[in-house]
């Protein structure tokens, strides 16, 4: 490429210890051209972003070559790399939180990366803070600039921190998943204000994800990282129309196309699971010594119901009360009002051996994939827990051989049970959690975010399992998620839940393809996609 | 593994901690000369051959009275730890599992015993029961437990926020059983190394107490009493304060030492 490249790498090399992290990595970045650099988790990535700040952890190393500007920076001593990180080069990271230091006020925040870099009063610095509050969206009403990061929310924080990474008007801007962390709709108001940024100062924007969907609307070109390597690098066009390495397609299908099954609305069938009026108010912190302040209402009267065989998507930002709603149904958290009935029975108020059929019945996968498991308990334990609920339990050859068959419906080996949770990664342990769920045969499972975690790979994958798995055993989902293309892949009918209330709901394609509600219109607009366009793709949705 | 990451006060603190219990072990069956005989004769000799630390104003072996009292140290704090852990351990699961009074009632009870000084309990005890060590164990014991009940329900708080606490309850499971089954088991790294700060306090609590007259009673050796004996031959005979002196400050640095190294292993596995 010609000399107005704004970054150059050229043959970077990245080891932690003696394992090779990144492999003869190049690229280029021209000044306001956005380049992403897409890979599953492990892949590289990071660190190849890490290297080029030269920000890489004590034990790695790192060769090769990069230019900044045709400034050679690799070989600059540290002392000259400081004055370059925020002032030449800005960097956005994944957690927001962690980024700003939790006793400084976000205006003083901003003024400190200012002052670091040039001469400047406190004034000259608060009001270079407040400009590039305001342009990363920050409205600086009266006193926004005096917040503490605790009082702000995820997508206000990764708001001060892209002040941050802009106060000085770098030339580069690297951006190491920056919206993951985020809901759906405050991730797609981050990437617009990214790439507002880019195209109105000229930057160039380094962007680093695992979800090609994030790409679709704001790259230029993307870099597909594979095991430290560069495997493919083209036009965003390109990649979404014809990607030409077997690894860039298989993104490709998981960002956007997942498996659709071809299920009918079963309203026909009985509902296994009915939820009707549920009301759940946590109580506030007092104001006032004389006056109770009044509790919050996570959720507000909410009824919903899920039939045989059907799969239900709850979808919803976070803190709209799907969680606390997921609760009430599993009885683990008692709600201020409202029923709940499991196979034509009371749930909540059952007790003995009638509670604990029932709750047999339904079980649930949460979100953590490493805090969902006792780390001392083996597999087999962990997947035998549920057998509590047995009123006679089988005895260990029979919980050995009903472990071992249900792992092997998960795609794992009998031979995992003895392991310890620390064995697996993230995609197996999700399965192990269904596994766990489904050792009692249940009627209903509830997922609570399940797939969130993971990779978007390996999210297909587990995808594709719960599908045969409902197919194959005749179970019913009820799967909560604030993610639009999961609950799309899977779900036959959505519920919509804002605020405490369900504001829509209907058969998922009907909803995905005219939305009703302004706020289920705003999500699906927010929503990152995969263009549908592409002709060779088997694509049955629309709307996006 | 290298040089600066190997566990150099673990080994240390075990070896000095290892080596004090297998003293009192010792002392049960052995020692180089009866600590309970007086000999008049062979009254505050400065160490030599025979008698290598010395002998007091009574004529008894002070090495052998240091073998006997590190078997009153190591019981009453071992035993005090005890009583500390079986009580405040399940006051501290209990607060976690069910919070709001419960909670309130278990923590407010910790804060008034923490109260008291562990000194003024004792001397409440003795003026009670009279003075001895299984009293010194009660009272040191008691000081132990909002200690155990506080870790405990730190730790706790943190496990339960964990997801699965969440599936072993849609696994029918109360929260007192799964703080049995899941909740303990992994703080049992957190309340080794607590109880190993504790033992080294309950030394220290021991000596203070022996020191005041309010453990164990003579003719058991104990080295708090040793030292308070020799404070008024400080002059004649230094060597009676240093040994016990050294003795109790020994034990307790390898009681930290160990109790640092194991909170550092425990660090790096976690």
């Amino acid at each position: 490429m010609s000399a107005a490249n704004l970054l150059e790498v050229v043959d970077l090399n990245v080891a932690i210890d003696a394992t090779r992290i990144v492999k003869n990595l190049s690229l280029e970045l021209r000044a306001g051209e956005i380049l992403g650099l897409v890979g599953a988790s492990g892949s590289g990535k990071s660190m190849t972003a890490l290297g080029i700040m030269r920000l890489l952890p004590p034990r790695a190393s790192s060769t090769g070559i990069v230019r900044l500007n045709g400034d050679t920076l690799s070989s600059k001593p540290e002392s000259q790399m400081q004055a370059i990180r925020g002032r030449d080069i800005g960097m956005v990271f994944q957690e927001p939180m962690s980024a700003l230091n939790p006793l400084l006020r976000i205006g003083d925040q901003v003024a400190e990366t200012v002052r670091l870099h040039r001469q400047a009063t406190a004034a000259e610095a608060q009001a270079a803070a407040r400009d590039a509050l305001n342009l990363a969206g920050l409205q600086g009403e009266q006193g926004a600039l005096d917040r503490f990061p605790y009082q702000l929310s995820g997508g206000e924080r990764q708001r001060v921190a892209i002040a941050m990474a802009i106060v000085m008007s770098p030339r580069l801007l690297i951006a190491d998943e920056p919206t993951t962390a985020l809901d759906v709709v405050t991730q797609a108001r981050v990437l617009l204000l990214l790439q507002e940024l880019v195209r109105t100062r000229n930057m160039g924007l380094l962007l680093v994800t695992h979800d090609l969907a994030v790409l679709a609307q704001l790259a230029d070109r993307v870099a597909v990282m594979h095991r430290g390597e560069i495997v493919e690098h083209a036009t965003i066009a390109q990649i979404l129309r014809q990607p030409r390495d077997a690894y860039s397609a298989a993104l490709l299908a998981a960002a956007g196309l997942h498996p659709k099954r071809s299920r009918a609305t079963r309203d026909a069938a009985p509902a296994i699971l009915r939820v009707r009026g549920i009301v759940r108010e946590y109580p506030r912190n007092r104001t006032s010594l004389w006056h109770r302040a009044a509790p919050m209402r996570a959720v507000d009267d909410v009824s919903l119901a899920v039939h045989a065989g059907e799969t239900v998507g709850l979808v919803g930002e976070s803190g709209s009360g799907k969680s606390s709603l997921l609760r009430v149904i599993l009885a683990l958290e008692r709600p201020q009002a409202g029923k709940v009935s499991l196979l034509g029975e009371e749930f909540l108020s059952a007790k003995g051996a009638t509670f604990r059929r029932l709750r047999r019945s339904i079980q649930a996968v949460f979100q953590d994939p490493y805090g969902s498991f006792d780390p001392k308990w083996t597999v087999e334990q962990l997947i035998g827990e549920p057998f509590f609920l047995l009123g006679s339990p089988p005895s260990a050859a029979e919980r050995r051989h009903k472990v071992a068959a249900v792992l092997e419906q998960v795609g794992l080996a009998a031979g995992d049970a003895s392991r310890l949770p620390r064995d697996f990664s993230g995609g197996e342990r999700q399965r192990i959690a269904i596994a766990r769920a489904l050792i009692t045969e249940p009627a209903v499972i509830a997922f609570d975010e399940a797939v969130s975690a993971l990779d978007v790979l390996i999210r297909e994958q587990v995808l594709k399992l719960l599908a045969e798995l409902a197919e194959r055993l005749k179970v019913s989902y009820l799967f909560v998620s604030h993610d639009l293309h999961v609950i799309r892949a899977i779900a036959d009918r959505i519920y919509v839940m804002q605020e405490g209330r369900i504001v829509e709901e209907g058969n998922a394609d009907a909803v995905f393809a005219s939305p009703q509600h302004p706020y289920t219109r705003a999500l699906i607009a927010a929503s990152p996609g995969i263009p549908t366009r592409a002709p060779e793709l088997p694509v049955n949705e629309a709307g996006t | 593994m290298s040089l600066e990451t190997r566990n150099t006060s673990l080994i240390a603190g075990a070896a000095i901690t290892g080596f004090f219990i297998a003293v009192a072990a010792i002392a049960r069956f052995w020692t180089p000369f009866d600590p309970g005989v007086l000999s008049i004769a062979d009254k505050l000799q400065p160490p030599n051959a025979q008698h290598w630390f010395g002998t007091d104003q009574l004529g008894r072996d002070v090495l052998s009275m240091i073998m006997v009292g590190a078997q009153t140290s190591v019981g009453v704090a071992l035993l005090s730890v005890v009583i500390g852990a079986f009580v405040g351990v399940p006051l501290g699961l209990l607060a976690a599992a069910r919070r709001g009074s419960t909670d309130e009632m278990v923590m407010r009870g910790n804060d008034l015993i923490f109260a008291f000084p562990a000194l003024l309990l004792a001397i409440l005890i003795t003026a009670v029961f009279g003075p001895g060590a299984i009293n010194a164990i009660i009272a040191i014991g008691i000081f132990n437990i909002p200690v155990f009940a506080r870790v405990t329900r730190a730790g706790a708080l943190q496990q339960w926020t964990r997801d699965y606490t969440l599936a072993a309850r849609v696994a029918g499971k109360d929260p007192l059983r799964i703080s049995g089954e899941h909740i303990l088991p992994n703080l049992a790294g957190l309340l080794i190394v607590q109880g190993t700060i504790q033992f080294s306090l309950g030394v220290i609590a021991e000596a203070g107490l022996s020191y005041v007259g309010l453990s164990a009673q003579p003719p058991t050796p104990s080295w708090g009493r040793m030292l308070n004996e020799a404070q008024t031959l400080t002059a004649l005979a230094p060597y009676l304060a240093l040994f016990p002196g050294f003795a109790v400050l020994l034990f307790v640095l390898g009681l930290n030492l160990l109790g640092e190294g194991l909170r550092r292993r425990a660090g790096r596995t976690a």
